[in-house]
């Protein structure tokens, strides 16, 4: 089971929970878990089918490059930070 | 707008150019003559990517008409190199590192040039204050300062030319 | 040369030494073209009208006259442009909106900063444009600028985008475009267990970039519909994107030539004149060049967010951080995207604190748009975070080093953001300079004082393709869509030659355009060497095993029986048989044909940088004026590949971070009309400014790359502005908390103080 851990803003729709364990092989996966888990979820991470590009997604401490299709393992810990850019 | 003749002399070679009265020596350089290698960085003077030598002084060549150049002498980052072979500026610049993206690069050598043409051994601060009116942005100088005491160094030591074959220039 | 590192290059032949550039002959004989040295035959020139005003509706634009001066070939305002998407697309370095894009490009219902672009000409001379632009007639209805984040937060404040809405105001208008929270722990009893609570508000003012080269773009566009852009960028493949964004082309219709780049800094990462030069060009089927003029620099293209900071941190008597709370405001300018998040993620970043609340608000006001500039977002936030580090450090009884090694992050250390770290090289820094010969040394004298400070940024992988061709002669060339500005092609073509195993001079590295290359994504983020460098490591490392196979040819034998030693191959079985790559390129045409190798990456592993800097200064009390004595920066490269650029990179910022301390800032009226739109005005160092800065490379490997790389680009301008104001808070027992700390700032504070002194007699016994 992955760990995911919530953004501070979307915890108010997760009852608080800042962090959820989840069953997924991939980060899309873990979404869709979180978004059945706590409606409204996934649709902040989400848009046509791709993450959100104001979004970056951390996983065992690595900024992901493969998106929803990343792949995690049954002991990730998954974290969703604000996507920012260089000079 | 009629343009007028000018000859000058620019690089040691004599030139002959159509210039309006509006403009620069530094646009005439660069759109008339395609002597690019003079920078544009702000055309009001503050920044000295356009030194160049005019009669033996440094000037920002954007502050500087076509029409003034007549019969002067200019000399210009193209100038410095005898045909392939780097002068001791060039060479200490690249071996310093003093250069990053090079856009401030030929308004240095030129300002360095100068430098050199009336001191041959020049302080750290004399250095400094000669390179004030040449704005780098990404050496943050140091590199600069230290090729430019190479190069004295160099050029105190015999090796290489101690200035660069201009012809005709007055002091 | 005096100049201090610790680098070493083990078991490099190449990586870690200091060869001439590649491209340095060209730049020292002024034969290197930059984007305003190209011209075309038949070229027409544009200039672009920009509005007088800071917040204005535009009733009505007029180009009859203007169109009928002889020489006049096309004129172009907003409605020419078509109207982009109002939601954030992945195109470049980050999102972008196309609508609030193309608005900048040219304002299409109302201007929302003094030179905001309202029309662009084409002409025959540059003269003819200008005198065009004059012949424009522009009705504006003036509206109230809103010109701090202060103002603009207010709830009575004027509406810049009156269909900007945020995801927590619902349906109410607003100028505050995004609202980030970062929260870790419990940020009221972390302030509960903490015996000593600092709490200050901060401010910094708008800062430009400062690159020596303006904007510039020359267009073609042909009948076979396919344009080309020449220009200086550091991403040739964003401004194809974004040009074909705002024009409403495809992107493959148009070819981006990178010509040399004179500085970006992170201000090269967007567009402004390429896609009007392009759409003139359509106009007209002749070439445009367009250049702009320093003023116009300054007024219209991307400074970085000056910002409204407040910090309150608290730690025990022995100094551990218990707590922080930050709440951030960055001026985003006139459309969304200040760096405020990155602000957020930086900003306690090196440090283990296990209590963190930051709120990060990005704030319209009518300034110019930003755009990324050098770790963006994270000088102003050290600023505020380092300084109120330093007097906890002060009310510690700690040395400001100790403290921040007391409480540094380090590998297993959550980042404020969550994930934990990897292995990172922070606390090295603070023991580099503990160590350094300036930091041990004793600061003598009135009103002087030395102040350090740390910084964090995190780096960038992203997309790079690199090839590597082996050419008859045994020579290679490296080819990588990564415009250089610092020496890139050098650390390209060393990497190249590392893993070859032959001389760096016999590998030419060139930068191509982007039909020629794969995609490659900015060159920023401190990710060329990492990235870039990554596809030309393995790139060449695909040479290698090809040419492990022509050489199994020759040898008779089976390719993983071939070995690979020091530019030379051999036969396991037979070590004899031996052939260098010089004789091995020969023999291609007879075993197979030429070789290339290539490489993609999305390259992962980043490593984040940390820089610690330790400045003396000096500080004049009679006028304010600071003066820097001497100025030491550590930082860690991971590795240094070209020792001499990574210095440079480090100095260079340090400079910039100098500049943005105690000189540079954008000042407006009260009608918000720029009034510092040139280099007099906007100061930035000069040479006599600064005196010689000592880098100090530490090198702490990244694991996540083949050679240890971190990136070295924009760490270095994060600690001067804390680090200067620790040490004028040393030398004059003041603390600045506005920044620039320029002379009459400072000079206002010191007569404040005194005045104070004079009144009351518990403050001049504390004197
Ligand atoms: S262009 Fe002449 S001084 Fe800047
Ligand atoms: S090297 Fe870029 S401005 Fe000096």
């Amino acid at each position: 089971m992955a760990k995911v851990f919530i953004p501070a803003q979307m915890r108010k729709l997760c009852g608080g929970q800042d962090v959820a364990v989840l069953d997924g092989t991939t980060v899309g996966e873990l979404i869709e878990g979180l978004g059945r888990r706590f409606p409204g979820v996934s649709a902040l991470l989400v848009e046509a089918g791709d993450l959100r590009p104001s979004i970056a997604v951390s996983v065992d401490g690595e900024i992901a490059t493969g998106g929803l299709l990343e792949r995690v393992g049954p002991n990730s810990e998954v974290h969703f930070i604000p996507a920012i850019g260089g000079g | 707008m009629a343009k007028t003749r000018i000859e000058a002399t620019i690089n040691g070679e004599p030139v002959e150019f159509l210039c309006e009265p509006r403009q620069s020596l530094l646009e005439v350089l660069r759109d008339v003559l395609n002597l690019t290698g003079t920078k544009e960085g702000c055309l009001t003077g503050d920044c000295g990517a356009c030194s160049v030598i005019l009669n033996g002084r440094l000037v920002c060549s954007c502050l500087v008409l076509g029409l003034e150049v007549a019969g002067a002498t200019v000399e210009t980052v193209e100038g410095l190199a005898a045909g392939t072979e780097l002068v001791p500026l060039q060479q200490a610049f690249l071996q310093q590192a003093a250069l990053q993206c090079g856009i401030c690069t030929p308004g240095f050598l030129v300002a360095a040039k100068a430098l050199l043409d009336s001191n041959p051994n020049p302080s750290e601060t004399e250095i400094r204050y000669a390179l004030a009116g040449n704005l780098c942005r990404c050496t943050g100088y140091d590199k600069i300062v230290r090729a430019v005491m190479d190069a004295a160094a160099l050029m105190r030591q015999g090796q290489g030319r101690a200035s660069s074959p201009m012809q005709g220039r007055e002091a | 040369m005096a100049t201090v590192t610790n680098t070493s290059n083990g078991t490099y032949k190449v990586v870690g030494t200091r060869p001439l550039r590649p491209d340095g002959v060209d730049k020292v004989t002024g034969r290197a073209k930059y984007g305003a040295d190209y011209s075309l035959p038949g070229m027409l020139h544009g200039k672009v009208l920009r509005s007088p005003h800071a917040h204005a509706r535009i009733k009505a634009i007029n180009v009859e006259k203007a169109l009928k001066l002889a020489g006049v070939k096309a004129i172009v305002t907003g409605r020419d442009l078509p109207e982009g998407e109002n939601k954030s697309v992945p195109l470049g370095e980050m999102s972008v909106n196309p609508r609030h894009l193309g608005h900048n490009i040219l304002a299409r219902d109302k201007v929302l900063y003094q030179g905001h672009a309202v029309a662009a000409v084409a002409a025959v001379t540059p003269y003819i444009a200008e005198q065009a632009l004059e012949l424009i007639e522009v009705e504006y209805e003036v509206l109230p600028p809103v010109m701090t984040v202060d103002e603009a937060m207010a709830s009575t404040a004027p509406i810049l985008d009156p269909e900007l809405r945020n995801e927590e105001l619902g349906d109410q208008p607003t100028n505050i475009a995004k609202h980030t929270q970062l929260k870790r722990g419990d940020i009221e009893a972390g302030f509960k267990s903490a015996e000593i609570v600092i709490e200050r508000e901060f401010r910094t003012a708008m800062v430009h970039q400062g690159y020596i080269e303006p904007h510039n773009a020359l267009a073609t566009y042909g009948s076979d519909g396919r344009g080309t852009i020449y220009c200086s960028t550091q991403g040739p493949f964003e401004v194809r994107g974004m040009s074909a964004a705002v024009l409403g082309i495809s992107p493959g219709s148009i070819k981006v030539v990178p010509a040399e780049i004179g500085g970006g800094f992170g201000g090269k990462t967007t567009v402004y004149l390429e896609p009007l030069a392009l759409l003139l060009a359509m106009k007209t089927g002749r070439p445009v060049k367009m250049v702009m003029t320093r003023a116009e620099v300054l007024r219209a293209s991307g400074p970085t967010s000056g910002s409204h900071i407040k910090v309150k941190m608290g730690c025990t008597r022995q100094g551990t951080i218990t707590a922080a709370h930050v709440w951030l405001a960055y001026e985003a300018g006139a459309f969304p995207g200040s760096p405020v998040a990155a602000a957020a993620m930086t900003v306690l970043a090196p440090y283990a604190i296990p209590n963190v609340l930051i709120d990060a608000y990005d704030v319209l006001v009518n300034r110019p748009k930003t755009a990324a500039y050098r770790a963006p977002g994270a000088t102003n936030a050290a600023f505020a975070a380092e300084s109120v580090v330093d007097e906890l450090a002060e009310r510690c009884g700690l040395d400001p080093l100790d403290f921040r090694i007391l409480n540094g992050s380090h590998e297993g250390t959550p980042h404020p953001a969550g994930p934990p770290y990897k292995r990172i090289g922070f606390i090295e820094t603070c023991e580099a300079i503990k160590n350094s010969a300036h930091y041990k040394s004793p600061l003598k004298g009135a009103n002087r004082g030395r102040g350090v400070a740390s910084g964090f940024w995190f780096n960038a992988g992203m997309q790079s393709v690199a090839m590597v061709h082996v050419h008859a002669d045994g020579t290679a060339s490296v080819v990588t869509g990564s415009p250089d500005i610092g020496g890139s092609r050098a650390s390209c073509a060393m990497i190249a030659a590392e893993v070859l195993g032959v001389d760096v001079d016999q590998v030419r590295p060139m930068v191509t355009d982007t039909d020629a290359i794969g995609h490659t994504d900015v060159t920023g983020g401190s990710r060329v060497t990492f990235a870039t460098g990554m596809a030309v490591f393995q790139a060449a490392e695909d040479v290698v095993r090809q040419l492990k196979e022509r050489a199994a040819k020759l040898f008779e034998c089976k390719p993983d029986e071939v070995e690979f030693r020091a530019g030379t191959f051999a036969a396991k079985s037979n070590p004899s048989t031996s052939i260098t790559i010089k004789d091995l390129a020969k023999r291609l045409p007879r075993t197979g044909g030429p070789v290339t190798g290539r490489a993609a990456v999305n390259a992962r592993g980043v490593g984040p940088a940390f820089a610690t800097a330790c400045i003396d200064v000096e500080v004049d009390p009679e006028t304010g004026k600071v003066e820097i004595l001497r100025c030491t920066i550590a930082q860690d490269a991971g590795k240094a590949i070209h020792p001499s650029y990574v210095e440079g990179q480090m100095q260079g910022g340090t400079a910039q971070g100098v500049g943005w301390a105690l000189n540079e800032e954008y000042v407006y009226d009260s009608q918000g009309r720029l009034l510092n739109s040139g280099l007099l005005d906007y100061r930035m160092p000069t040479c006599p400014d600064l005196p010689m800065m000592e880098p100090i490379i530490v090198e702490v490997p990244n694991p996540g790359h083949p050679l240890g790389v971190r990136g070295v680009g924009e760490v270095s301008i994060v600690p001067p502005p804390a680090a200067i104001a620790n040490a004028i808070y040393r030398a004059v027992g003041i603390r600045m908390t506005e920044l620039p700390m320029s002379p009459p700032r400072l000079l206002k504070a010191i007569l404040a103080r005194r005045a104070e002194d004079r009144t009351s007699p518990a403050a001049a016994a504390r004197a």
